[in-house]
């Protein structure tokens, strides 16, 4: 299989305080790429090093084939990159952003023209060329956003929180732009905070205080990594259950879901029985307790309070 | 008839040609967590607009413990506290300066305010950033300060418009988590969010559309209630089997959910009849299991019923 990223320990530091800290992982070519982690984990200090923004302060990558420190002039050609932070002028039309972009990407002339009508029509804006770009929706500004970044056919796009603040019906129209992008061979590397948008990526990795705590499919995260059975408790005043119950060694995580609990155990036989008993002990003989399935941000929450409790255990501060 | 916390009847917004609110009914009690639950446009931040007081209704009333919010506007706001969408603080002031300055505001006694501030930095975990200008907070952080300067003068209700939007999936859970406690000392909430996915965190909820409610009951109530047949279809060839199904009108909608393909259709509709229909298609299929409703199912399929 070829990859379309290979970074190697990436390190970044800024004075004292390093952001990214030894992250190493493999993007296949083709793939749908999910990059997680809570605010601050260092996603955005990774790509803009992917992206040769941002020089590493230890480390090696390859992105689609090119040396990272030799050969960055070849990746920014070559790669497509939305930022976080907003990218189109809210001041110019809809087609003075594309021509802007155009020029940015030295699009040939004889291709110009197609490659914007593609990028108009993408955003479903045919007809609107000349409205502003401030005026447009959200999901729709996100949408010219992309079809901007990817003007020059990159191999490679890195999409840094496409969907922040999106309503989830453009977010849905959005991913099935990803999806598409997937159909056609390109790479696409994403960072979101929404766990079904996470479903959708071939693959996940999350990153927590500049680590990297877990790789997976979407699948084996909530199904190997967890390895645990997640249990609704239904019946007694949930705040109570978690009370009781978040203490007991059996337990790895307990919260509550509004008017039920929900108890991560570990995998076992009788896990069920066992967290029966406990809740007959505590005095709610009524309770009903079920195995339900877990979510991916169940996984999510699980994996960075193992990581906090590691963290603390060698002394160091959490966050 | 015992008077509810918040009660309100019959609420009207019209703006222009457009009916944002086109008659709502609520009652919420104290401890209890109410989750308005629509999409954008659904008419979220008009209805809790009206209830705070912020917009004059076309028509309808609401109170808040018997209070009429435009009879009694001052008496009735000192019960309550509301967070807009997009909620602004200080950004050059720190954490601590920005609540003592919403202490200020709501005429705090220095003798109160101390023990408040202990509480509210119990509840949020801000207290090690309590020297860090708001403007350099993380969303999540943010949006618990902005929940913590609501809350400072201890109102009775108090109403959240999208707090969760946009804030990594940690942050969402702490803010679900200092709603709780809120709740347990019985507060009552009404939180707006466009996420259907957060329905099953509230005690109960109102889905919203157009203006209306489709439904209003507990999660767990609507989600018995719910009588499609759900299936999870794996397939290679996923445009292909969602335009067989469309075409056959074998499934009242489809859409994609992880790596399957998630498909309504009518109650009772047996896996046979997808497996036919896709076969007849010449579409592969890996296999068909059935599926498990959630809110976006019964969101959909409500939408339907009401067009
Ligand atoms: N230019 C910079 N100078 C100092 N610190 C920075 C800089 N850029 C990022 N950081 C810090 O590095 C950490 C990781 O940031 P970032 O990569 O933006 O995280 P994420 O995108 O996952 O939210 C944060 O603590 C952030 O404050
Ligand atoms: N001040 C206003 N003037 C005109 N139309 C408005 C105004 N406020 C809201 N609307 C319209 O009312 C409808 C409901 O809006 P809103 O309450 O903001 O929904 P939500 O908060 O659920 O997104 C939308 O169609 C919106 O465009
Ligand atoms: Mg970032
Ligand atoms: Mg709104």
């Amino acid at each position: 299989m070829t990859m379309a990223v290979t970074a190697r320990n990436l390190v970044r530091r800024f004075g004292e305080f390093t952001a990214v800290d030894r992250v190493s992982f493999e993007v296949p070519a083709g793939s749908v790429f999910g990059f997680l982690g809570p605010n601050g984990a260092g996603k955005t200090t990774t790509i803009r090093m992917l992206c040769g923004l941002l020089a590493p302060t230890e480390g090696e990558a390859e992105v689609i084939g090119f040396d990272l420190r030799r050969e960055v002039d070849k990746i920014k050609e070559n790669i497509g990159y939305m930022s976080q932070r907003f990218s189109l002028y809210a001041d110019l039309t809809v087609r003075q952003n594309l021509e802007f972009y155009a020029g940015i990407y030295r699009i040939p002339r004889a291709k110009k023209a197609a490659r914007i009508a593609f990028a108009v029509k993408m955003a479903g804006l045919t007809g609107a060329e000349h409205r502003l770009t401030g005026e447009l929706s959200g999901g729709v500004k996100q949408r010219l956003a992309l079809g901007a970044a990817i003007m020059h056919e990159p191999r490679l796009i890195f999409l840094d929180e496409p969907t922040a603040g999106v309503d989830p019906a453009s977010r849905r129209d959005f991913w099935d732009l990803i999806a598409e992008l997937r159909r056609q061979g390109v790479t696409v590397f994403v960072t979101t905070h929404y766990m079904d948008e996470a479903e959708h990526c071939d693959r996940l990795i999350l990153i927590y205080s500049g680590r990297k705590i877990a790789e997976a499919s979407p699948r084996e995260l909530v199904t190997d990594i967890i390895a645990g059975t997640m249990l609704e408790i239904s019946g007694p005043p949930p705040a109570e259950v978690v009370a009781r119950v978040e203490k007991a060694p059996l337990i790895k995580q307990a919260q509550i879901f509004g008017l039920v609990s929900h108890v991560l155990i570990d995998n076992g036989a009788d896990a069920t029985e066992r967290v029966r008993a406990l809740v007959r002990e505590a005095g709610w003989p009524e309770a009903q307790v079920r195995p339900i399935r877990a979510s991916l941000e169940d996984a999510f929450i699980h994996l960075i309070e193992r990581e906090d409790r590691r963290i603390a255990a060698e002394g160091g501060r959490a966050r | 008839m015992t008077m509810s916390l918040l009660a309100a009847a019959n609420l009207r917004k019209r703006f222009g040609d457009i009916e944002a609110v086109a008659g709502i009914d609520l009652q919420v009690e104290p401890g209890e967590i109410f989750g308005l639950i629509g999409p954008d446009g659904a008419g979220k931040t008009t209805t809790l607009r009206l209830l705070v007081g912020l917009l004059d209704a076309d028509e309808g009333e609401a109170s808040i413990a018997g209070l009429d919010v435009h009879k009694q506007p001052d008496r009735a706001r000192e019960l309550l506290g509301y967070m807009p969408q997009q909620y602004s603080l200080y950004g050059d002031l720190t954490v601590e300066e920005n609540l003592r300055f919403f202490a200020d505001m709501h005429f705090v006694s220095r003798a109160d305010r101390q023990e408040r501030l202990a509480r509210l930095f119990a509840f949020s975990r801000l207290e090690p950033y309590a020297k860090r200008p708001a403007g350099k907070l993380s969303g999540g952080m943010y949006k618990k300060l902005a929940l913590s300067c609501c809350m400072i003068h201890t109102p009775k209700l108090l109403l959240l418009d999208e707090p969760t939007t946009g804030v990594d999936p940690l942050s969402r859970r702490e803010l679900w988590e200092i709603l709780y406690a809120f709740a347990a000392e019985g507060v009552a909430v009404v939180v707006s969010t466009p996420y259907m996915d957060e329905a099953e965190r509230c005690h109960r909820v109102g889905l919203i559309h157009g203006g209306r409610f489709l439904l209003t009951d507990r999660p767990q109530a609507i989600l018995a209630g719910f009588d499609e047949a759900l299936f999870e279809v794996l397939t290679d060839d996923y445009d292909g089997a969602r335009a067989a199904l469309a075409q056959q009108q074998c499934a009242l909608r489809s859409y994609p959910a992880g790596d399957a393909l998630k498909v309504a259709c009518r109650p009772g509709a047996a896996p046979e009849t997808i497996g036919r229909t896709l076969t007849a298609a010449g579409v592969a299929y890996r296999s068909i299991e059935p599926g498990r409703p959630n809110f976006e199912d019964v969101f959909l399929s409500r939408v339907e019923v009401s067009a």
